[in-house]
C-alpha cells in the first residue's frame, strides 16, 4: 500500500514569527500529511515562489503591506488556476473575509485555529473543498438573508437553498462537518458540496448587498 | 455644563472696548481641537475607557470664561457680528445695532467697525446635530429701520446735495453691493466647512448649496463689474481707462505665465501640508489609544508571567478591547440585542478565562423579551465555562422578523439532563424558567462525553 502524496503547502505572511508559529504546529502532526514547500513574508516575493514551488495549496495572510493576500489572488490565479488558496487572518472584518473569498481563496479560518484544525482545512482545501469558519457562515448568512425583498437577478446564484442554510446555520453554531452530516442525517460528502456550492454563490453572485453588505457591517 | 454655558453669558459683565479687542479670545486662529470641548466643556473623567480621552485634559478654572466672541451664525442679520457681540457682551441685540447705526452717522464710523468686525472675528462653529439656522424676521426687520433711519440721518446731515451732486455714489453702491455678496459667500463657504467637519451634510443639501454659491459669486461679479463700468463711464475716463485695462491685463498675464509654477507649487505645498497635519493628528490619536490600552496590558502581562491564566483573560480582553474599537462602527448602543449578546460574552470570557465565538446574524433593539434572551444566554455561558472544562464556547444567534434563535454550545463533559438535581439552579430557574416567563422556550440537549447545546428561542413582539 503506497503512501498518498503529501499535501504540498506554502505560507505568505508578513510575521515571520507567525510563520514558524504554523510551521511548528504542523510540524508536530507528521502523520498529516503536509508538507511545507516554502514561505513568503511578502506580496512580490509570494506571487514568485508560489509559480516557482507549485505548491498545492497556499495559506495566505489577508493583511499584508502592497495589496495583501487579495493582491496575491488576482496575480497568482491567472497564471495557475490550479493552486488552492486558505485564507488565514486575525482581522475577522466582514469586508476583509468576503473580499479574499470573492478573489478566489476557498477558505477562510482565523489565526486562533488550532494546529490539529488547520491541518485538516488544509486537506480539505487540498481536495477541492471550501472552508467555512463559524464566523464566516454568520456572515454569508447575514448577507443572503438581509434583505430578502431585494431584486434576485441570477437565482440559481443569489439565492441559498433551504438546505444550504442549514447547513451554514449548524457550521456557525459551531458544528463539524461530521456532527452537521449526522444531524441533517446527511454524508459527509453532502455536506462538503453544499459548503462548496454556497462557496460559489459567495464569490460568483452579483448580489449588490454582498459587497454593500460587507462595507457597511465592519463585523468582527 | 451647557447651563453653565448659558450661565456663563448671563453672568458676563459687560466689556469695556480696549479691553475686549486684546481678550484672549480674539488670539490665534480657531483650532477644530477645541471644539468638542467648547461646545460640551464636560470634564473627562481620568479613567475613562481609551478612545474617547483624545488630547490632553482640560484645565477648568474656577472662574467662569466669557463666552467666545463669534459672528453669530443663527438670528444674524448680515454677518451675524452684532448678534455675535450681543452673546459676548451679554446685551440685547437690539441695542448692539442701534449703537452701530449711531455710530454710522457720525462720519461712517459704524459701517467701518462692523466691516473690521467681520473681517476679524471667527464665525461660530456649527454644532453637530444643531438645528439648521433661523433668522427670526422681528430683528430683520428692525435692522431694515435702523438703515434706513441711518439713511435718513446721513442726508439730513449732509443735505440734499449729496445725491444729486455726486453721479459716482450709485455706481460705487452697486460695487459695494457685489462685494457685499460675495463677502458673504465666503461665509457660506466657512459654514459650509464646518458643517462638514461636524458630519452634519446631506449630499443633496450640499449639491443645492454649491449652484446657490455660484450663482451668488457670479451675480456679485456682476454687480461688481458693473460697478465699476458705470463709475469709469460716468466719470468720462472711460476710454482712458481702456487703454490702461488693456495695459493692466497684459502686464497681469505675463505675471501670471511668470509666477505660475510658484503658485503652483505653494498649492502643492499647502496641500501636503494640511494632508501632514491630518496624518499626524490620527497618528498622535493612535498612539494615545495604543498606550492608554495595548501597552498598559502588555505591562501587566508581564507582571503576571508566571499566571497562565491571568495572561489569557488580559490578553483575552485587550484582544477584544482592540478589535472593538479597530472594526466596529462607532455608535454601536448596547440598547442592540447583537452588542448586548457580545458584551456578555465578552464579560463571561473576562470571569472565567474561556474563549467565546460569538456570531451574530441579524439586529434588532433589545426590549423586555430580547433582554430575557440576553440574561438566559448569558447564564447559559457561565453554566458551559464553569462545568464543561473546556476553553472554548460557540454562542450562535440569530434575529428573524418572527423570533430570535440562541444557541449556546460546548465540547465538554456534558451530562445526564434527566439525572440532574432539581436544585441546579442555573438550569431551571435562569434558564428555562426566564425563557418560559417571557413566553419563550428554551431546550437543553446533553449527553455525557458529548457536550451540551442549550437552544433558546423567543418570539418577537408585535408578531
Amino acid at each position: 500500500m503506497t503512501e498518498p502524496a503529501p499535501v504540498r503547502v506554502f505560507l505568505v505572511d508578513d510575521h515571520s514569527m507567525f510563520r514558524s508559529g504554523v510551521r511548528a504546529e504542523l510540524a508536530n502532526a507528521p502523520d498529516s500529511g503536509l508538507q511545507i514547500v516554502g514561505e513568503a513574508g511578502g506580496v512580490a516575493e509570494a506571487v514568485a515562489a508560489i509559480a516557482r514551488f507549485k505548491p498545492d495549496v497556499v495559506l495566505l495572510d489577508v493583511h499584508m503591506p502592497d495589496g495583501g493576500g487579495k493582491a496575491v489572488l488576482e496575480r497568482v490565479r491567472p497564471a495557475q488556476p490550479d493552486v488552492r488558496f486558505l485564507a488565514l487572518s486575525v482581522s475577522d472584518a466582514a469586508e476583509d473575509v468576503i473580499g479574499v473569498i470573492r478573489a478566489g481563496a476557498r477558505g477562510y479560518v482565523t489565526k486562533t485555529i488550532s494546529g490539529p484544525d488547520l491541518a485538516a482545512a488544509i486537506r480539505r482545501v487540498a481536495d477541492g473543498d471550501a472552508v467555512f469558519s463559524p464566523r464566516l457562515a454568520g456572515f454569508v448568512l447575514d448577507a443572503f438573508t438581509r434583505h430578502p425583498d431585494t431584486p434576485v437577478h441570477d437565482p440559481e446564484l443569489d439565492q441559498l437553498t433551504q438546505r444550504e442554510r442549514e447547513v451554514l446555520r449548524l457550521l456557525a453554531r459551531g458544528y463539524a462537518y461530521k456532527e452537521i452530516a449526522s444531524q441533517l442525517f446527511i454524508s459527509v460528502k453532502t455536506v462538503e458540496t453544499h459548503v462548496s456550492s454556497v462557496l460559489r454563490k459567495l464569490q460568483l453572485s452579483n448580489r449588490y448587498e454582498l459587497s454593500r453588505w460587507a462595507t457597511d457591517r465592519r463585523l468582527v | 455644563m451647557l447651563a453653565h454655558g448659558t450661565d456663563g453669558v448671563a453672568a458676563a459683565p459687560p466689556r469695556v472696548w480696549g479691553m475686549a479687542l486684546t481678550g484672549p479670545w480674539l488670539g490665534g486662529p480657531v483650532n477644530t481641537g477645541d471644539l468638542p470641548v467648547a461646545a460640551t466643556g464636560a470634564p473627562v473623567p481620568p479613567s475613562r475607557s481609551p478612545g474617547t480621552d483624545r488630547g490632553a485634559p482640560i484645565p477648568q478654572t474656577a472662574a467662569p470664561a466669557p463666552p467666545r466672541l463669534y459672528r453669530a451664525a443663527d438670528g444674524r442679520v448680515l454677518a451675524g457680528v452684532a448678534q455675535g457681540l450681543a452673546a459676548h457682551l451679554a446685551v440685547p441685540p437690539t441695542r448692539v445695532r442701534i449703537a452701530f447705526a449711531l455710530l454710522t452717522v457720525v462720519e461712517g464710523f459704524g459701517i467701518l467697525l462692523y466691516l473690521a468686525l467681520w473681517a476679524v472675528v471667527p464665525q461660530q462653529p456649527v454644532a453637530p446635530g444643531a438645528p439648521p439656522r433661523q433668522r427670526r424676521t422681528v430683528e430683520r426687520g428692525t435692522a431694515v429701520a435702523l438703515v434706513v433711519l441711518v439713511a435718513g440721518g446721513l442726508l439730513a446731515l449732509r443735505g440734499t446735495s449729496l445725491l444729486g451732486a455726486n453721479p459716482l455714489l450709485v455706481p460705487l453702491l452697486l460695487a459695494a453691493a457685489g462685494l457685499a455678496v460675495m463677502w458673504r459667500q465666503a461665509d457660506a463657504s466657512q459654514r459650509e466647512r464646518w458643517r462638514q467637519i461636524s458630519g452634519f451634510e446631506r449630499p443633496a443639501e450640499s449639491k443645492r448649496s454649491r449652484w446657490a454659491a455660484a450663482a451668488r459669486i457670479a451675480g456679485g461679479a456682476v454687480l461688481v463689474a458693473a460697478g465699476v463700468g458705470s463709475f469709469l463711464l460716468f466719470s468720462g475716463t472711460l476710454s482712458a481707462a481702456r487703454d490702461g485695462l488693456v495695459a493692466a491685463v497684459a502686464v497681469l498675464a505675463g505675471l501670471a505665465l511668470l509666477t505660475a509654477p510658484l503658485w503652483w507649487r505653494l498649492v502643492a505645498d499647502l496641500t501636503e501640508e494640511r494632508r501632514e497635519r491630518i496624518r499626524s493628528q490620527e497618528r498622535a490619536d493612535l498612539a494615545a489609544h495604543l498606550h492608554d490600552s495595548v501597552l498598559q496590558t502588555l505591562a501587566l502581562i508581564q507582571r503576571h508571567a508566571d499566571q497562565p491564566r491571568e495572561v489569557a483573560r488580559l490578553a483575552r480582553g485587550q484582544e477584544r478591547e482592540l478589535r472593538t474599537w479597530l472594526y466596529r462602527p462607532e455608535n454601536r448602543e448596547a440598547s442592540r440585542f447583537a452588542a448586548a449578546l457580545e458584551s456578555v460574552a465578552g464579560e463571561v470570557e473576562d470571569a472565567y478565562v474561556v474563549q467565546v465565538e460569538s456570531v451574530v446574524v441579524g439586529d434588532a433593539e433589545v426590549d423586555d423579551r430580547l433582554g430575557a434572551v440576553v440574561q438566559a444566554a448569558r447564564e447559559a455561558l457561565v453554566n458551559a465555562a464553569k462545568h464543561a472544562g473546556v476553553d472554548t464556547i460557540s454562542l450562535y444567534a440569530e434575529v428573524e422578523p418572527e423570533e430570535v434563535t440562541v444557541f449556546v454550545r460546548d465540547r465538554g463533559t456534558g451530562f445526564d439532563p434527566d439525572a440532574v438535581a432539581a436544585d441546579r439552579h442555573g438550569l431551571q430557574g435562569s434558564i428555562t424558567g426566564r425563557m418560559e416567563r417571557h413566553g419563550g422556550k428554551a431546550a437543553i440537549r446533553s449527553r455525557p462525553g458529548a457536550g451540551t447545546e442549550v437552544e433558546l428561542t423567543m418570539a418577537r413582539n408585535g408578531t
